[in-house]
């Protein structure tokens, strides 16, 4: 397998405080790569500086094999990026967020049309495709957020706690999602908080204090630390942060 | 480039959709020409004054005639001492004090020449100043007709005498609309461009818009162009409302070419939309661009000589102004609307507005960064 993801020290503080600490860590295409941690634990500023939104101060990585320092615009061709934040434009249509984000990643309307057909109907929400997405439940906007996010067929797609405040079934039905992408190759990075998820991912990273403190599988961790949920693995190490979560 | 047309067929969607942006859009030029051009009317009407007549003649009655016939002045006393026409002044019922002295008329015939005394309340400095001006120009002009009119005028004897007559070209009735009213259009188009364009991108930064934006492969100037040729558009469209409600209320058409007028128009545009984008690079709230952007607007409005002249402020003070868009558009506003004048005489305030607007543009998408450090 060729690793789409390398990181080797990379590193990020700012001013006096450190907020990633030497991460160094590879992932491979197709995988669906967990990044847990505690808030604060600069879970965030990583994948910020991976999506070539944040210079890094020190270290290397590379992103389907550009540059993070030199080549972030050439990155951004390869990478779908989804935020804590919702990212859609609340006062267009689904079918006009489909297709203004497509079309920026030079998507012809010919594409554009078929792409927002199939997505239309993978998300079934061919009835709301003329509906504000201000107007959509919160569970449809961020699955609607992740389709569009791979939309123009990344190589790699980063997830910032994609299912943040959304109920089960339909963290359920975003995991299916996510499933569907990395089966036809799409490598999945996401944070999370919910240790269910974590349990989805092939393998895990837990951050502490800036550092990675573990990384593996969660099958691997939860032997390695004699338990059967990752619950514990992760109140194990999280409960060892000397710094104050935000 | 087509990337551009994805981006600005969605800011079109967008502004189309905001429900407050078209009603202000259409009704803001009008209210704005209805009403302040009654606050910028600097013609004074009413003005206060109290006469003493020491000589109660004709002549004396004539001229105080002739400055109540003339519409500006209100007759708010009339004695024969001047204590009392001060004590009036003093209490605020006049502005003015004229004083026809004792052997007005006599002096006037026999020695072809008489005095008046004016005094003047000058804690309304505009209002005394042009009252003054008024009353010296009535007083010149009664003094001219007596000695058409006069019977037996001694040729001999009479002096010859020197007039300045002043007329004033391009608003040849100091017509105050005239004047307020092209600058009103530019406080207009300014406050739209800078204000929307600022608080557009700023609105993207707090809805997380903006992060999604800068994690594609878009260009950074591509994207500024998708944000600035939106509110072009609609600074023309307002212009030319603008322009449209000027000649409906005010019959004011411009005399120069509308080539000329919008070519201008757009390199203005340019420069404050350049601003506003600039603003909005620096604010991560809407409070902070609106506040920034406020300050800024006050300033170029109130120095760009809408109201009063750049001439006469302090050298200092007029080379700060060389680098407010605003003061170059009104004048060549000015210029074109009221003397008709072509591209060759306002090249170097439309090269002024071009400079100032590409040092802002540049400004802005260097400051524009789609990846911090």
């Amino acid at each position: 397998m060729q690793p789409v993801i390398i990181t080797d020290k990379l590193t990020k503080h700012f001013g006096n405080f450190i907020a990633a600490n030497e991460l160094t860590f590879e992932v491979d295409k197709g995988e669906i790569f967990g990044f847990l941690g505690a808030n604060g634990a600069g879970k965030t500023t990583a994948m910020r500086m991976l999506c070539g939104l944040l210079t890094p101060s020190s270290g290397k990585a590379t992103i389907a094999g550009f540059d993070v320092y030199k080549e972030t615009e050439k990155i951004k061709r390869k990478i779908g990026y989804m935020s804590q934040k919702f990212s859609l434009y609340d006062d267009l249509t689904v079918s006009e967020n489909i297709r203004f984000y497509s079309g920026i990643y030079g998507m012809n309307n010919q594409q554009i049309r078929t792409k927002t057909a199939e997505l239309l109907d993978e998300l079934q929400l061919q009835s709301e495709a003329k509906t504000l997405v201000r107007e959509l439940p919160l569970g449809w906007k961020q699955k609607l957020a992740f389709s569009v996010s791979i939309a123009h067929d990344p190589d790699i797609v980063f997830l910032d706690e994609p299912t943040g405040g959304v109920d089960p079934v339909t963290r359920r039905q975003f995991w299916d999602l996510i499933y569907h992408a990395a089966d036809k190759g799409v490598t999945i990075f996401v944070t999370t908080h919910y240790m269910d998820e974590a349990e989805y991912c092939n393998r895990v990273s837990i951050m502490v204090d800036g550092v990675i403190a573990a990384l593996d599988s969660p099958s691997n961790l939860k032997k390695q630390y004699a338990t059967d949920n990752m619950e514990d693995v992760f109140y194990e190490l999280a409960r060892k942060a000397k710094r104050k979560a935000d | 480039m087509k990337i551009l047309l994805f981006l600005l067929e969605k800011e079109f969607r967008q502004i189309l959709r905001n429900k407050q942006m078209i009603p202000l859009l259409l009704i803001a030029p009008v209210i704005q020409l209805v009403l302040l051009p009654l606050a910028a009317n600097y013609t004074i009407k009413n003005i206060s004054i109290a006469v003493v007549d020491n000589d109660h003649s004709t002549f004396s009655r004539e001229l105080i005639s002739k400055i109540t016939a003339s519409g500006y002045f209100r007759l708010t006393g009339y004695t024969a001492f001047y204590n009392e026409a001060l004590s009036l002044v003093e209490q605020n019922k006049a502005d003015l004090a004229l004083q026809i002295p004792v052997n007005f008329e006599r002096n006037l015939v026999r020695e072809n020449s008489a005095k008046v005394f004016i005094a003047i309340n000058a804690i309304e400095g505009t209002k005394a100043n042009l009252g003054g001006a008024y009353l010296a120009s009535i007083i010149s002009d009664f003094n001219s007709d007596i000695r058409i009119n006069w019977p037996a005028a001694p040729a001999a004897s009479d002096p010859p005498q020197v007039a300045v007559i002043s007329s004033y070209w391009y608003n040849p009735f100091m017509d105050y609309n005239l004047y307020i009213v092209p600058a009103i259009l530019v406080t207009l188009v300014t406050a739209m461009a800078a204000l929307q364009s600022a608080f557009n991108i700023v609105q993207e930064k707090e809805n997380g818009t903006i992060e999604q934006i800068n994690v594609t492969p878009i260009k950074k100037h591509i994207f500024i162009l998708g944000k600035l040729i939106p509110f072009m558009v609609l600074g023309i469209i307002l212009f030319t409302l603008g322009l449209f409600i000027a000649w409906l209320l005010y019959g004011i058409v411009p005399a120069g070419s509308l080539l000329t007028l919008y070519g201008s128009l757009i390199i203005y545009l340019f420069a404050m939309l350049g601003f506003g984008l600039l603003i909005s690079t620096y604010s991560s709230t809407q409070q902070q661009a609106m506040s920034l952007a406020f300050f800024f607007i006050l300033i170029f409005n109130m120095m760009s000589g809408m109201f009063n002249s750049v001439d006469s402020m302090p050298q200092w003070a007029q080379t700060i102004v060389q680098t407010f868009p605003t003061s170059h558009f009104i004048k060549i506003m000015r210029m074109v609307v009221l003397k008709g004048s072509g591209f060759s005489d306002i090249l170097y305030e439309i090269g002024a507005m071009f400079v100032i607007g590409l040092i802002l543009n540049t400004w802005a998408v260097l400051n524009y960064r789609k990846t911090t450090g």
